[in-house]
């Protein structure tokens, strides 16, 4: 049995975003329905999980804040700093103009690249019509791609008709896909090597140059290390 | 001497959000000039101009400002924040600051940055991307030019050179001393601790936390390269503030230019900038309160420098800063003296250096004709040979 073989019983942890604006939003109901799954799906492994709730309307002013000033608000920075331990993230969004909401891209947006990398994100919309329902694959995936995030091949889209149609918490067809997305999230966060895919090459973060420094001979070396750019 | 105090400006040309009007280029390079006598006459120690090469600064040709102000001074050092080590050839920067510490007998050093205006890059053949590579490149390039004659040399940034000597050599044989500048990056801390150069940090649009984590890195790494323990590092502050005797005045006042600042302006309230930020608006007494307090973070160090004209605040008003400022400096200095740890060094000026040296050195090659390639046949002729 190699150390790869070994089951992880390590806790996990699930960082859920969303960017509802209403109270009660359809975009939380569906996080939390989400959530719920993955919670499930995970313990169904024999792994602890812990979940933390980031909704995005309270942190509507800190995000602009942060795109004036380039740091974030303490709130804000625990936030951030939630989702960057996360084993898994789960996102949802709701669909403004044919897309994401630009609360939901502005999270994203001052998020330091490499934070992302390599992390499990299943991604989910909310609207008012099923023709939107391309959002995922057309949005939200390029999104993540460019984030170097593992997207969970299904993606889970919610119209209006998903929440009013009978049996939304038990059997209807949303909750069909939810389980299934769930299942995928769980493998990825906690199957028996960990992750279902090979382990990502992450970027080096700020943070990580804290911990370890690049030596200044390494610097000098790698400055000039290249062709002529003048 | 203690720790240095002194102000930095930035050189921005912005309309004062309360009457509407925008000083000229004009009025704002005199104002500049104006502003550094005023902060030699209420005893600063330090007066530093950046460096931007786009609209709306006026903050091009940094050494033809502090000549300028030079030559109308007779004790304030002249120093950078910062000058642009990625964009600006370290061939000029040699030759240019070593002929302001010639005109101003040695009160001048420097502070490095990079500059984060990215259509800047291009027009001086660079790309931004490549911003700590420059840096890194041509600040070794522009010691060596500083310390050594007949240089040759090749890099990936520059053209070559062959048997270079850049003129005139550094006043008495010492470089300036050089301070780097970076907000988050931790590779600069790297540097300057690698030279045992000094680290100065703008701190005033960052949290603290920022500030404190690459100081930490800085005085760390300084220990690391053998330069001594991290408490003898040399470490540089900014700081922003706006006092009236009054708070609620300070506040009043200072409100329309915060809301409406180029850089931090439509953004976070003025008091929730000012607590997670150095950004003090209040009585003289809460200056000095906070100023002390950011040595909790960083630990003893050698200087402070405040932004005091920005945002379109009108020259009156910063010069009634300076003579605000001046009245709390003895406090701010003598208070400082009092809890600061024995053995911390003074930021080393161009004395210090010098005596540091063994004394001051000649490093010019002095000839007669034609000396392109740097040989000197000076002992010739003082020998009669020739």
């Amino acid at each position: 049995m190699t150390a790869l073989d070994r089951p992880d019983r390590r806790k996990r942890r699930i960082a859920v975003v969303s960017a509802g604006l209403s109270v009660p939003s359809s975009t939380r109901l569906l996080a939390d329905m989400l959530a719920d799954a993955s919670v499930g799906a995970v313990e169904a492994r024999g792994v602890e999980v812990e979940v933390q709730h980031i909704e995005l309307r309270g942190l509507a002013h800190a995000l602009t804040d942060n795109l004036l000033t380039g740091f974030p608000s303490p709130e804000l920075a625990a936030v951030i700093d939630a989702v960057r331990h996360a084993d898994g993230v789960i996102a949802v969004t709701p669909v403004f103009s044919a897309s994401y909401s630009g609360l939901f891209k502005t999270f994203f947006d001052v998020l330091e690249l490499g934070v992302l990398d390599g992390k499990p994100v299943l991604a989910a919309a909310t609207a008012g019509s099923v023709r939107h329902s391309l959002v995922i694959d057309h949005a939200l995936r390029p999104l993540f791609s460019y984030l170097h995030a593992v997207v969970v091949p299904t993606g889970v889209f919610a119209a209006t008709d998903d929440f009013a149609g009978p049996g939304v918490a038990g059997e209807g067809e949303l909750k069909k896909r939810v389980d299934r997305a769930a299942g995928e999230f769980a493998a990825m966060m906690a199957g028996p090597t960990g992750m279902a895919v090979a382990p990502p090459a992450t970027r080096h973060l700020v943070e990580d140059e804290f911990e370890h420094p690049t030596s200044f001979e390494d610097l000098l070396r790698r400055a000039s290390d290249g062709p002529p750019a003048y | 001497m203690g720790m240095q105090f002194g102000i930095f400006t930035v050189g921005d040309v912005t309309a004062d959000p309360t009457t509407g009007k925008t000083p000229t280029e004009y009025e704002r390079i005199k104002a500049t000039v104006a502003i550094a006598k005023k902060a030699e006459e209420i005893g600063l120690d330090v007066f530093a101009t950046g460096e931007h090469h786009n609209p709306p600064f006026i903050a091009s040709n940094p050494t033809a400002t502090l000549a300028y102000i030079g030559a109308q001074t007779e004790r304030i050092i002249l120093s950078t924040a910062t000058t642009l080590i990625t964009t600006t050839d370290p061939v000029l920067i040699a030759e240019d600051y070593a002929k302001l510490q010639h005109l101003t007998d040695g009160r001048v050093d420097l502070m490095m940055g990079r500059g984060n205006t990215g259509p800047v890059y291009p027009w001086f053949g660079k790309d931004i991307r490549q911003g700590i590579n420059l840096a890194i490149e041509n600040y070794a390039l522009l010691r060596q030019l500083w310390t050594e004659t007949n240089v040759d040399w090749k890099g990936r940034f520059r053209t070559p050179l062959q048997g270079y000597t850049s003129t005139p050599r550094p006043l008495d044989g010492v470089a300036p001393f050089v301070w780097h500048g970076s907000i988050r990056s931790p590779e600069i801390a790297e540097q300057a601790a690698y030279y045992g150069d000094g680290f100065f940090h703008n701190h005033i649009f960052w949290p603290a936390s920022h500030t404190q984590q690459m100081v930490r890195l800085y005085r760390q790494r300084w220990e690391h390269y053998g330069h001594g323990s991290p408490e003898t590092a040399i470490v540089g502050l900014g700081g922003q503030f706006f006092m009236r005797k009054n708070s609620q005045d300070a506040i009043d006042e200072f409100r329309p230019y915060f809301d409406n600042a180029p850089v931090y302006g439509h953004g976070p309230s003025l008091e929730d900038f000012s607590e997670a930020t150095p950004l003090t608006v209040g009585s003289p007494q809460q200056v000095i309160e906070r100023t002390l307090s950011f040595r909790e973070y960083v630990g003893d160090y050698q200087r402070q420098l405040f932004l005091l004209d920005h945002a379109g605040l009108p020259l009156k008003t910063v010069l009634e800063q300076l003579d605000l400022l001046g009245e709390i400096l003895p406090t701010l200095r003598s208070e400082f003296e009092s809890v600061r740890a024995p053995g911390v060094p003074d930021a080393p000026t161009h004395a210090s250096l010098v005596a540091k040296a063994g004394g001051p050195t000649d490093t010019a090659i002095y000839g007669v004709g034609d000396d392109a390639t740097g040989t000197s046949d000076r002992e010739s002729v003082l020998e009669g040979e020739l």
